[in-house]
């Protein structure tokens, strides 16, 4: 089962790689990590994707609990939350399909942030079904590269009391 | 008034109550030990290694439950401490060791004596700190005594650039120490300990499995309190040895690969587990699935990961030990009693059947050394009264088979690393700590060679260790496994019958000693205890011996194999069987 899991960490020296330690000292899977400040400049969130049986992704919470700059620690399989990743793609479409190109950019919320005269660079935001259909559909269009951010997820406040 | 750095470091160590510290000097870290060098109500002691001052510093702490402390240069000075922080890790000993470094503006350029020991040690530390700021300084110390002590303890290290140790700054203690990010639950859930005094009055076959955690939190007394009133038979793993007492009636000795008969079947027949303060390790549950296969478990450990991690625990409780079985023992004398003596009457009859079946023994013989009696006849000249450390392999199983700890802290032995050359520093340390106790390293020939240079430092600080090798001219373990699964080839596990260790004890002007019959090995025990200096005593012992039971790696722990050789129980001269 994939787990994104959202954990608060002491912005401190050191941290990521304590994290990105135990991931991989433990041979616990890794799909995407992103980190950056909170409201409060000495917190870090940290969203990590990962996967694992039951039993794994339990000691996964527990191990990163243990870690002394952990504050705490939010598997979010179970909560109603929103997630939202990043992708930036360059594409060298021929001729004939730039403006399929962009009318796809226009369907899926993108936008161009950099052109060039063999080139566009389109961002698109969404939750990674959204992204991974975008991709799916640009790649016969000649794309170059593509780079995305990892997963970033928060919980939804509820609406009732 | 400002202060060197040095001085706060060894002030705030006084203030974390430190009175000994094991280290070795070096570029990085001169400033330390030129402040040391005065320096009143602390002191140092020099080792021969810094593998060797880890192991001192986690000796002392194992000994006493007071933080060890070691103080090493940087680069190779601080990488010889990894293995010894790996060991304290893995036995969850609170060790601080505090290593130097290069001046800040020098990190990340690969100057002289540079090691990024922060980066190597993240994984085998509880944790660690690079001090960049020097008025940081006293709270890092703080806090790394707080750590290392506190919930499940470990080692913490602190790396120390030389220009933080050479500055100059204000020294201000501070009083309270508060992590957010850092609150161990001490206090086991209520509803679930209920559960589990529910469990156990329901239990017709219940077992108590103690771990090092017993020893850790001091709840030896409370075990016993439990197991007495209850009526539970307890079975102590190898960092358990010594939280219930190996001459207790209800004791079965220790579970697992090289457990006992009793204790296997035990644990293999119950319906009940109380697992307390351990962490159910390969060693001592064999095949997973196969583990008790009918058995609820009730599972008390401060750390949370080790719940669930290798079995299923049907009632956790996170905790520290003593607390828990406090609470524990309350809730079970308040509630309805069972006839505790007559519900457990048939299970502690079917354990007394098991002790007498199979109890632990070996051939005596007349001509050649047996290993175990050696550990018998330490055990009979200390009345049990000492301090014993191990190597590891074949020396550390027949001590913790036969030899009879009923005190806690009285068994120093790498469980979870495994660690040869740990035992001889560990006593070294152990006695430092404990001056006028009878320390005692059982090591075999291969282990004491991996830290044999402390040998220097035992003498010189005058520290009246023994040794006693148990010497079969192999890699006794591995010559073991070759013997039984690899056809008798005996890869690379020979070594011969070098050195001579009398000469080596008497090149460091130690005292050695040498048995090569049965009839010496009770002299040669009574004249080392007798004199008052270091001892090598070398126990030329029978090289085909092994250690049984065992359990073949990867089977269940009640298929165990026994010696072919066993006599049938009347005729053993030696029974040892667990009264």
């Amino acid at each position: 089962m994939r787990h994104t899991i959202s954990v608060q960490v002491e912005n401190k020296f050191g941290v990521l790689s304590r994290v990105a330690g135990l991931f991989s000292g433990r041979g616990y899977n890794i799909e995407s990590i992103s980190v950056g400040e909170t409201i409060d400049p000495k917190i870090s969130v940290m969203t990590i994707v990962t996967s694992g049986e039951n039993q794994i992704v339990e000691q996964i919470n527990k191990q990163l609990n243990k870690l002394i700059d952990v504050i705490k620690v939010q598997d979010l399989f179970d909560v109603d939350h929103v997630e939202r990743e990043m992708v930036l793609v360059k594409i060298a479409p021929p001729q004939e399909q730039k403006a399929e190109v962009l009318r796809l950019a226009e369907i899926f919320r993108g936008r161009v942030v950099d052109s060039s005269l063999k080139t566009y660079t389109i961002e698109i935001t969404g939750d990674e079904k959204k992204i991974e259909a975008f991709l799916e559909l640009v790649k016969p269009m000649g794309v170059k590269e593509f780079v995305r951010s990892g997963k970033i997820a928060i919980a939804r406040e509820k609406t009732k009391s | 008034m400002k202060v060197s750095g040095a001085e706060i470091v060894v002030e705030s160590l006084k203030k974390e109550g430190v009175t000994h510290i094991f280290g070795y000097p070096g570029g990085v870290v001169l400033n330390l030990f030129d402040y040391l060098y005065d320096a009143k109500d602390i002191k140092l002691l020099l080792t021969r290694h810094e593998q060797g001052a880890t192991h001192m510093a986690d000796g002392y702490a194992r000994s006493t439950g007071r933080v060890g402390v070691a103080l090493v240069t940087s680069g190779p000075g601080a990488t010889n401490t990894v293995t010894g922080i790996a060991t304290a890790a893995m036995d969850s000993i609170p060790i601080v060791v505090l290593t130097g470094q290069v001046p800040t503006m020098l990190i990340g350029n690969d100057a002289f004596q540079e090691a990024d020991i922060v980066g190597i040690t993240r994984p085998c530390t509880k944790y660690n700190y690079l001090v960049k700021n020097i008025d940081d300084l006293a709270d890092t110390i703080r806090e790394a005594f707080h750590i290392a002590s506190t919930g499940r303890p470990g080692p913490v290290l602190i790396d120390l650039p030389r220009d933080i140790s050479s500055g100059m700054a204000n020294f201000n203690w501070p009083e309270k120490v508060q992590i957010r990010s850092y609150n161990p639950t001490v206090e086991g859930n209520r509803k679930m300990i209920e559960k589990a005094v529910e469990e156990i009055s329901k239990s017709k076959k219940p077992v108590i499995i103690a771990g090092g955690g017993v020893i850790l939190s001091g709840a030896s007394e409370e075990l016993k309190e439990l197991a007495e009133f209850t009526q539970v038979p307890v079975t102590t793993t190898l960092m358990g040895i010594g939280s219930f007492p190996s001459t207790h009636h209800l004791s079965l000795g220790m579970p697992g690969m090289h457990g006992t008969y009793y204790a296997n079947m035990a644990i293999q027949n119950s319906d009940l587990i109380v697992a307390i303060g351990m962490r159910f390790d390969d060693r001592v549950t064999g095949k997973i699935s196969a583990f008790a296969p009918n058995a609820t478990i009730v599972h008390i450990d401060i750390d949370p990961t080790s719940i669930r991690k290798n079995v299923h625990v049907d009632v956790p409780i996170v905790g520290d030990c003593k607390n828990v079985l406090k609470t524990l023992n309350q809730i079970v004398k308040a509630g309805k009693q069972p006839q505790w003596t007559e519900i457990r009457k048939s299970w502690l009859k079917q354990l007394d059947d098991w002790k007498e079946l199979r109890p632990l023994c070996y051939k005596y013989s007349d001509t050649v050394i047996k290993p175990q009696y050696v550990i018998e006849k330490l055990y009979e000249a200390t009345g049990g009264d000492a301090i014993i450390t191990t190597e590891v392999g074949q020396n550390q199983m027949w001590a913790a088979q036969f030899f009879k700890f009923d005190k806690p802290r009285t068994f120093l032995s790498s469980g979870g690393l495994g660690t040869m050359g740990y035992g001889f520093p560990a006593a070294i340390g152990a006695q430092v700590a404990n001056p006028g106790k009878t320390v005692i390293d059982i090591a075999g020939d291969g282990s004491i060679q991996m830290n044999i240079q402390e040998l220097a430092t035992a003498v010189i600080y005058e520290l009246p260790v023994k040794v006693a090798i148990l010497n079969n001219r192999y890699l006794g373990m591995v010559r073991q496994w070759q013997e039984l699964f690899f056809k008798e080839r005996y890869s690379h596990s020979h070594l011969n019958t070098v050195p001579d260790f009398v000469k080596v004890a008497e090149a460091y002007s130690a005292v050695g000693l040498r048995a090569e019959k049965p009839s010496e090995v009770e002299p040669v025990i009574r004249e080392a205890l007798k004199t008052n200096k270091t001892v090598f005593m070398d126990f030329v012992i029978d090289w085909k011996e092994k250690v049984f039971p065992m359990v073949p790696a990867g089977a269940a722990i009640d298929q165990m194999m026994f010696d072919d050789e066993e006599v049938p129980k009347k005729e053993t001269k030696k029974l040892k069987a667990i009264k």
